[in-house]
């Protein structure tokens, strides 16, 4: 958490508008029997930085994947950016381009090179030409700051410089909504700084966020929202001075001391 | 580092070092691999005199060859007694266990056609060929077609013609949906080439007439029909099993049925049965009347069998990759067929390369069986070489030469899968 306050934070784009990008109604879930999510209401307005936080298994990592339909609900209603997700694949394939997703394992494609990994999407979904697609790959790679990786294959990468190639690759496809899975559970303590740096200057410049992460510094450093959640359901939800010093579930309470408490 | 005392700093970092010389060469290697304790030194020489007597008794035969006969008994006359292999028959009848009873004065149509499907694999199987060779790579089948069998070029024109149609129907109608146009794609040109494809052909001819001599298929035989055969099973079963995979792992319940159906079915029936199928039961089923080839009909059998195979080959390496791939794949907004090609397939393929390989070569040595369904395969030459009293009673020349041939092929398969593999490995493990 020392980096983090380390690190001074520019908040002048960090700003939150009145325009809804995400909503998110009555929606429920179930794998089989089992009800994973449970009467999900939560609306995200455009430049919301939100965390979401949870013991394993509380179905956050499925609230998310839902967003880009990953995963698929069954009832109740969610709007990305003014577009319904349903099985209409028209819709899927518009609200997936317009939202970007890192996930916890990276999964960068490993038989192309970093620049290829970020070129492609643009060049066969947006249909950009290659030339332009490789000067936004770049650009986006420097921003990370691995420009001299881009004619690498992922497996010769660390695991931070990856989940930076993810990001990029993400970026790439000029979200307006990013979503993270986990970004940093998977990789080493001196790995987790540099991603969580790339993520706090992507929260600077006004990106519209949603994270499921137990970066709690992350979270305090950036976050407008914090969500809490439990059994598939959100238990709290508060910014995060409020959500950290002052807790007002039981089922919070417990899970912050535990988190916090070592 | 003291024995009480924990604490220690390293105040230089030390640089690597060569291994010790007795870590290195050839006599270490000797040592090591050949007499490295009492059982791996008994094997070294029990070897050692297995290789011998190989060689004592194979040896005079093999030196003894004789080269220049023309009949067995001229062999035996030249060797008077003396144990030698009779190469003679492979002089006499080389030209036979290549092309069958093929015209002598056309050889050179199946020998360019042999020369031109080189060309046309290079830039299949190499990225360093130029680009363009692609567009000959696509016209091949047809003027190999054309060259092997003769006859009119605006046959093998008019079925192209039909892909034609297909690709144009795909763009006419790609705003109804990926399905819908999918099957009308695959609808038209079928009918096309059912119901018109050889008015087409009669009236082109008829317009300009175009023709080269025409060979029909009872004429073909020894390895060009071994090649015919293998190279477009090859060539069909690779695309056709990748459909079959993706079928059996798909979502839509009537698509992963005839997908299972059809493997489970093929795989569970012998490829004999499925051969004398082709050349006995479909003159039933088909209208009376319609000459159907039956190297044809041989081939769309091999085919299919390979295929089935191939589709449990492909399913592996498609099991075997993670599922995060699918999902970021999805997560960039890539459509199926996109994310199948640019994503899946480069993976799944690479993972599967081995087992691809094996169908493959497992393929072109199985068409050895059509010699079953009395087509002259050189196997079945070989035979009717026999059954010529000059060469009665000679076997292991002419099997080791038809061997020898076959084993090239396949070696030749073999090693560049592990070229491919190697040079396809960018995982770096």
């Amino acid at each position: 958490m020392e980096s983090m306050e380390a690190r001074q934070i520019d908040r002048s784009h960090m700003q939150v508008s009145d325009e809804v990008a995400i909503q998110i109604s009555s929606m429920n879930k179930w794998y089989g029997q089992f009800h994973v999510l449970r009467d999900i209401d939560m609306t995200v307005r455009r430049g919301e930085r939100i965390v979401v936080c949870g013991p394993s298994g509380s179905g956050k990592s499925t609230l998310i994947r839902c967003i880009n339909r990953l995963e698929e609900h069954q009832s109740g209603q969610i709007i990305v950016d003014g577009t319904e997700l349903s099985s209409d694949l028209k819709n899927i394939d518009k609200v997936r381009s317009e939202v970007g997703m890192v996930f916890q394992h990276f999964n960068l494609f490993p038989h192309l090179t970093i620049l290829e990994n970020c070129t492609l999407a643009p060049i066969w979904v947006r249909k950009v030409p290659k030339r332009e697609a490789e000067e936004t790959a770049m650009h986006y790679l420097t921003k990370v700051k691995i420009p001299e990786q881009a004619h690498k294959y992922p497996g010769q990468l660390s695991g931070g410089q990856q989940q930076r190639v993810a990001i990029a690759r993400s970026l790439c496809m000029k979200p307006r909504i990013m979503l993270f899975d986990e970004p940093t559970s998977a990789l080493d303590p001196e790995m987790i700084k540099e991603v969580l740096d790339t993520m706090i200057q992507l929260a600077e410049e006004g990106m519209t966020m949603i994270c499921v992460t137990h970066e709690m510094g992350f979270a305090q450093a950036v976050a407008n929202r914090v969500i809490f959640m439990d059994q598939g359901q959100i238990v709290e939800q508060n910014e995060p001075r409020e959500f950290f010093n002052n807790p007002k579930s039981e089922r919070t309470k417990l899970f912050l001391s535990q988190i916090l408490g070592h | 580092m003291g024995d009480r005392n924990a604490s220690y700093v390293r105040t230089e970092m030390m640089e690597p070092q060569a291994p010790p010389i007795t870590e290195v060469g050839a006599i270490r290697w000797v040592r090591e691999n050949l007499f490295d304790g009492v059982l791996s030194s008994v094997l070294t020489v029990l070897a050692l005199l297995a290789i011998a007597f190989l060689l004592h008794e194979l040896g005079p035969w093999l030196l003894n060859s004789v080269w220049n006969a023309h009949s067995l008994s001229q062999c035996r006359e030249i060797l008077q007694g003396e144990p030698g292999a009779c190469w003679g028959v492979i002089n006499d009848r080389w030209a036979q266990l290549l092309f069958g009873f093929y015209p002598s004065t056309l050889y050179w149509r199946p020998v360019l056609a042999l020369v031109l499907l080189f060309v046309a694999l290079a830039p299949v199987l190499f990225p360093s060929a130029p680009r363009g060779l692609i567009w000959f790579t696509l016209a091949y089948p047809f003027v190999a077609f054309w060259l092997i069998w003769g006859g009119s070029i605006w046959l093998p024109i008019s079925v192209a013609l039909g892909f034609g149609i297909g690709y144009a129907t795909l763009l006419a109608t790609s705003r109804l949906g990926l399905l819908i146009s999918t099957i009308a794609a695959v609808v038209v040109p079928v009918l096309y080439w059912l119901l018109f494809s050889g008015d087409v052909a009669g009236w082109l001819a008829g317009v300009v007439p175009l023709e080269i001599r025409a060979v029909p298929s009872r004429e073909f035989g020894g390895f060009m029909i071994s090649i015919i055969i293998g190279v477009t099973g090859i060539a069909l079963s690779l695309p056709l099993g990748i459909l079959l995979a993706l079928g059996r792992r798909s979502n839509m319940p009537l698509i992963k049925v005839i997908a299972v159906v059809f493997i489970e079915f093929i795989r569970g029936v012998p490829l004999i049965t499925l051969l004398f199928t082709a050349s006995l039961l479909l003159n039933y089923f088909l209208p009376p009347g319609t000459n159907f080839d039956l190297i044809l009909r041989v081939i769309i059998m091999v085919t299919l069998f390979a295929s089935a195979y191939m589709a449990e080959v492909i399913r592996g390496g498609l099991a075997a990759l993670p599922r995060g791939q699918f999902e970021a794949a999805d997560a960039l907004g890539l459509d199926y067929w996109k994310a199948q090609r640019l994503i899946v397939m480069p993976q799944a393929l690479k993972i599967s390369i081995p087992g691809i390989v094996n169908t493959f070569i497992g393929l072109f040595k199985d068409t050895t069986l059509v010699v079953f369904i009395g087509l002259l395969d050189p196997i079945g030459l070989a035979s009717a070489i026999r059954a010529n009293s000059d060469w009665q009673g000679i076997y292991w020349e002419l099997f080791i030469f038809i061997g020898a041939i076959f084993w090239i092929f396949c070696f030749g398969m073999s090693r560049y899968s592990m070229h491919l593999e190697r040079r396809l490995k960018t995982d770096h493990r």
